[in-house]
């Protein structure tokens, strides 16, 4: 595929913490990583997803000034962001082994409309919901 | 007016994170009892303090926005189960039958039996979209408290004031 969306971003308030929780915690690798004095390009992909990479982006300064920066640190950790999905073949079976590695579930595992869901947040508020399509019993 | 109101003061996110721990719990079991004591331990703030925190970060008391949950998540029951009016103002956290269906009405603007009549009636439009972001959109906006959308409502008339169900 030549044509597509290649990189979509979050913003977190700190990047070693969210690169400690999505590689860490949540099995992600590392694309790029990349600095240029203060300012690091810092993107992961989920394993075998190759097209898509997710930019962990911190909202600094000169990108924004000092006050946006501030403000959007409290937006998200404020739970405000849009919502983020992440697609499983075993909701519950993933939910219990990123739980084990210390990842805040916000839902546990719930089975509605034939899919099951869960919940949980990154350490600066982002959420995303866990989503096994199709499979209940 | 003080330097707190005149000067907005800048959010530590590190705090507004806590809270945001607090608002989740709710959101994970708002049938739960949520005493002020308890939000505050989670978020590691004291109980003096927690509401106005609270409030501050997110627009709505802490006991107001339950509130709010308990309704969408008993909106959702009527529309999605057979389950009767009673058990599921239990299962939503109230105690009394009579409480419910009073602060319902308040909230919505219809009885929980008129409501459950016209969701199910309703066309799921929205059946590509996660089933939690809907119930989101549809979460009734409760800018005031219950007591006073009450009072505004029966004014004039003799009606007897009701404590918001905390």
């Amino acid at each position: 595929m030549t044509e597509g969306v290649q990189v979509a971003g979050l913003y977190v308030r700190d990047q070693d913490e969210a690169l400690e929780f999505y590689v860490g915690k949540l099995g992600f690798e590392v694309h790029t990583d990349a600095r240029n004095g203060d300012y690091r390009w810092l993107t992961v992909q989920y394993p075998g997803q190759s097209g898509f990479q997710l930019g962990l982006f911190k909202p600094q300064v000169p990108i924004v000034d000092e006050a946006t920066s501030q403000t959007l640190n409290e937006v998200v950790a404020k739970g405000a962001m849009p919502p983020l999905v992440l697609v499983v073949e075993d909701c519950r079976k993933t939910y219990e082994q990123m739980r084990a590695r210390g990842v805040e579930f916000t839902q546990e595992p719930t089975e509605r409309y034939g899919n099951i869901d869960a919940g949980f947040r990154d350490p600066s508020g982002n959420g995303w919901k866990m989503l096994q399509a199709g499979h209940a019993t | 007016m003080n330097a707190a109101m005149s000067h907005p003061i800048r959010k530590d996110p590190l705090m507004l994170r806590r809270l945001l721990r607090a608002k989740d719990r709710m959101d994970g079991a708002p049938d739960e009892q949520w005493p002020i004591s308890r939000l505050g331990r989670i978020s590691g703030i004291s109980e003096a303090h927690f509401a106005r925190a609270f409030r501050e970060a997110f627009g709505i008391p802490p006991h107001r926005y339950l509130l709010t949950r308990r309704v969408e998540r008993a909106k959702a029951l009527l529309r999605d189960t057979d389950h009767s009016i009673t058990e599921i103002a239990f299962a939503v956290g109230w105690n009394s039958l009579g409480t419910f269906t009073r602060t319902f009405r308040d909230v919505t603007g219809q009885s929980p039996s008129q409501l459950r009549q016209s969701q199910q009636a309703l066309v799921h439009a929205f059946e590509h979209v996660p089933h939690c972001f809907v119930s989101a959109a549809h979460r009734p906006d409760l800018k005031i408290a219950v007591s006073e959308k009450r009072r505004i409502e029966t004014r004039g008339t003799n009606a007897t004031e009701a404590k918001e169900v905390s």
